[in-house]
């Protein structure tokens, strides 16, 4: 059975950058789905659609059978994300904005107490739980960030590159947590990264997404040998080549910001 | 409920950290209130208006209360360029929740702002014509608070950066303030001076404080409420509405 199904997705900012190109891709629940691709490939505007934030110029989704763009709140419901680019409040202390996470998703007090506490505890932090996050360094606010979206047990749990810039004790203790809850709730784990050996060792499916289009997807070892490789990330770099990409992001947001300016949505 | 909670207490933990932001927004009020409410004092007095500084106080509430409002609804600009408005707008609540709240936080502190610049001109020789009419005017603080707090959510969820901030405050916020009859009296002034007058809220809401606060009035408290209470109503729904709308 799938808990998310994307068909035909497009998305358009102006009328000359298709972010998305036409993509159409499953995930299995009680998956880990890995969605891997090069810088500007369109992944984090994909994660974007699915999770209610930008609405699909065409083609369509079911995420855990709702539509994003019209059952909007259904959809909330299903799914908990830790964001690429920071989320916290700077102003809170690391309970604070724990706690803020908790009362929106309406976790009981009693369990976001004790959840709290276990997680802030998961990643180190209960000693600086009265800190304000902007004393903080990177690295313990992603903790921080990764701590919080595991506050509420969703159906499908969004990581968009959760192990940027965590050392690998910190990024193993988290995979093997998550591990643990997709065995024990049957939680849907759909990330991205650009660690292959983590995709590699992690995921049960990949799908890699390039300039817009899916031009792979699969098991690792499927992958692996459709490419006639050794290591995913080598199969990963005939796929996509190994040209840099721009990074995107920059001209990609001035662009929707002009628009945005001079049209009405 | 506890949505709307949640994010209330959030704005008044922001404001009671932000010491610098509190003792910064009353330079601005307490300069006015001396320079021009000692400056032009005494013309005042000759052109037989009474005293200045007693119908200056009220405006400067007034001034207090729409800057202070504009700016908290303003702050979901900040909140998307760090990135916390993310994490409000996937949680499964009702934006229409998020929105109320935020908007009641921001309301509350500019409310307060608005009682500390009451308490500042009391220091500096305002005296209400009636002290049981303090609490009302307290009331009268929250309602034009509310107002411009939405009208600040609306903008603000129709902006992706600050830069459109100057653009607020030089052409939305300063006429306002100054066409409102804040520093000067509404009766007989040019026929446009007295459209834009009455076209905006600040006015009833600075007439509402008068009405209170030192028993004179323009409009007549009746008018002052219904209006305000109409405008604020839309505001809050043209904002909710907005930002409803808004993706990242």
């Amino acid at each position: 059975m799938n808990i998310i199904e994307v068909k035909n997705l497009i998305k358009k900012f102006g009328n000359e950058l298709i972010a998305v190109d036409d993509v159409s891709f499953d995930v299995q629940r009680g998956e880990i789905f890995a969605f891997l691709g090069p810088n500007g490939a369109g992944k984090s505007t994909t994660i974007k659609m699915l999770t209610t934030l930008l609405h699909p110029t065409g083609g369509s989704i079911r995420l855990n059978d709702h539509d994003p763009a019209r059952e909007a709140d259904a959809v909330r419901h299903s799914f908990g994300i830790v964001f690429q680019d920071p989320s916290l409040d700077d102003e809170l202390t690391a309970y604070e904005n724990m706690e803020f996470h908790g009362v929106l998703y309406s976790v009981p007090k009693a369990t976001r107490r004790e959840r709290i506490e276990q997680l802030l505890k998961f990643v180190e932090l209960w000693d600086r739980k009265d800190d304000l996050v902007k004393q903080f360094s990177g690295g313990m606010k992603r903790r921080l960030e990764i701590a919080r979206g595991l506050l509420h047990h969703p159906k499908i749990l969004f990581l968009d590159e959760p192990t940027l810039g965590l050392d690998p004790q910190t990024r193993n203790h988290m995979w093997n947590y998550l591990k643990e809850l997709n065995t024990k709730e049957g939680i849907t784990i759909f990330f991205t990264t650009h660690y292959m050996e983590e995709a590699d060792r992690i995921a049960q499916r990949i799908a890699i997404i390039d300039h817009g289009k899916i031009i792979a997807s699969g098991t690792p070892e499927e992958l692996k040998s459709q490419a006639g490789k050794e290591t995913l990330e080598e199969a990963f770099l005939s796929f996509t080549g190994k040209t840099i990409r721009e990074e995107s992001g920059g001209g990609l947001d001035s662009m929707r910001q002009h628009r945005r300016m001079w049209t009405r949505r | 409920m506890s949505t709307i909670y949640i994010l209330w207490l959030r704005q008044l933990k922001r404001y009671v950290r932000s010491r610098s932001r509190i003792i910064g927004s009353l330079g601005q009020p307490i300069l006015f209130l001396l320079s021009l409410g000692y400056g032009f004092g005494p013309i005042f007095q000759r052109a037989g208006q009474g005293n200045y500084l007693e119908f200056l106080a009220p405006g400067i509430i007034g001034m207090s209360i729409i800057f202070t409002s504009i700016f908290s609804g303003m702050e979901i600009i900040w909140d998307r360029q760090f990135g916390f408005l993310k994490e409000t707008l996937v949680a499964p609540v009702s934006r229409f929740n998020i929105m109320i709240g935020r908007t009641l936080g921001g309301a509350t502190v500019a409310t307060f702002q608005g009682i500390i610049v009451f308490v500042i001109a009391v220091i500096a020789g305002f005296r209400p014509y009636h002290w049981g009419m303090v609490p009302g005017a307290i009331l009268m603080m929250l309602l034009v608070s509310l107002l411009f707090t939405a009208l600040g959510t609306a903008v603000a969820s129709l902006l992706e950066d600050m830069q459109g901030f100057q653009l607020i405050i030089n052409f939305l916020v300063m006429p306002m303030f100054f066409l409102s009859g804040a520093l000067f009296p509404l009766q007989g002034l040019p026929a446009a001076i007295d459209i834009i007058a009455r076209i905006d809220p600040l006015s009833y809401g600075v007439d509402g404080f008068r009405a209170l606060l030192v028993n004179t009035s323009h409009f007549g408290l009746v008018q002052d409420i219904g209006i305000l209470g109409i405008v604020t109503a839309a505001f809050l729904l043209i904002g909710s509405y907005f930002f409803s709308r808004i993706q990242v």
